[in-house]
């Protein structure tokens, strides 16, 4: 199941899409707004996406983790439009008969999630705006990681 | 023929639109669509060959082929989760 909304999202609504009698382990990944991102204050965030191609492309990421582990109940809801710190972006809910495969399924959602997924989203921080993973968003990354100088007295 | 542009995030912000028409020779690539793009909206990006492009909703390299009424969307870098 794939949900992409501008709706609160909420985990156990998402959890008992997956849940089954023959499933032994249910793992729920949430993916919260931080208030931090290289030093930069981050006042909200604004997520939006590609549709129906950032649709598909979640269907894709099912499918690859129903032939890397068959036997797998898989629901991701995304959300988009405006997200004060603390809201959940991102829901992915994993249900298995064991649990081992349902915690490398999940972090393999994720992963792929975040490789091809077209969701962007905005950070408006203390200062400015950018949008994450542009050059911009690089470069200011880089002044704060940049090599710093040391003064001997 | 003609085909449509989606711009996205930075993208858009850059060129000040959602969405264009271009003008093409039959058999455009989607190679010779950017290159007729970025001469007119220089600022979207000033590295063509790290543009990540899908055409009706796929993920398709510069080298393939359009046809009349595509849409082509540039994708800049993901963030999503």
């Amino acid at each position: 199941m794939i949900e992409i909304t501008t709706d609160v999202i909420y985990p156990d609504s998402v959890a008992s899409k997956v849940a089954n009698a023959s499933h032994g382990a249910v793992v729920t990944f949430l993916g919260t707004t931080r208030n931090t991102t290289a030093d930069r204050k981050v006042l909200y965030l604004e997520y939006e996406a590609y549709r129906p191609m950032a649709d598909n492309q979640l269907e894709l990421i099912i499918r690859e983790i129903n032939l890397k582990w068959p036997g797998m109940k898989i629901a991701i809801s995304h959300r988009l439009g405006h997200l004060d710190i603390g809201d959940i972006s991102l829901i992915v809910a994993i249900g298995s008969p064991h649990r081992a495969n349902a915690f490398s399924a999940c972090s393999y959602a994720i992963d792929r999630i975040k490789q091809i997924v077209p969701i962007w989203k905005k950070e408006f921080f203390e200062g400015g705006e950018v949008w994450v993973g542009s050059q911009e968003d690089m470069s200011l990354k880089h002044s704060k990681d940049g090599p710093t100088t040391i003064t001997i007295p | 023929m003609k085909i449509n542009i989606k711009l996205f995030a930075s993208y858009r912000e850059n060129a000040g639109v959602n969405t264009l028409a271009l003008n093409l020779p039959s058999h455009a690539t989607v190679s010779t669509a950017l290159d007729t793009l970025l001469q007119k909206h220089t600022a979207i990006s000033s590295d063509k060959e790290k543009l990540v492009t899908a055409v009706n909703g796929e993920y398709q390299d510069h080298e393939f082929e359009l046809h009349d009424g595509d849409e082509l969307a540039l994708i800049p870098p993901v963030s999503g989760g």
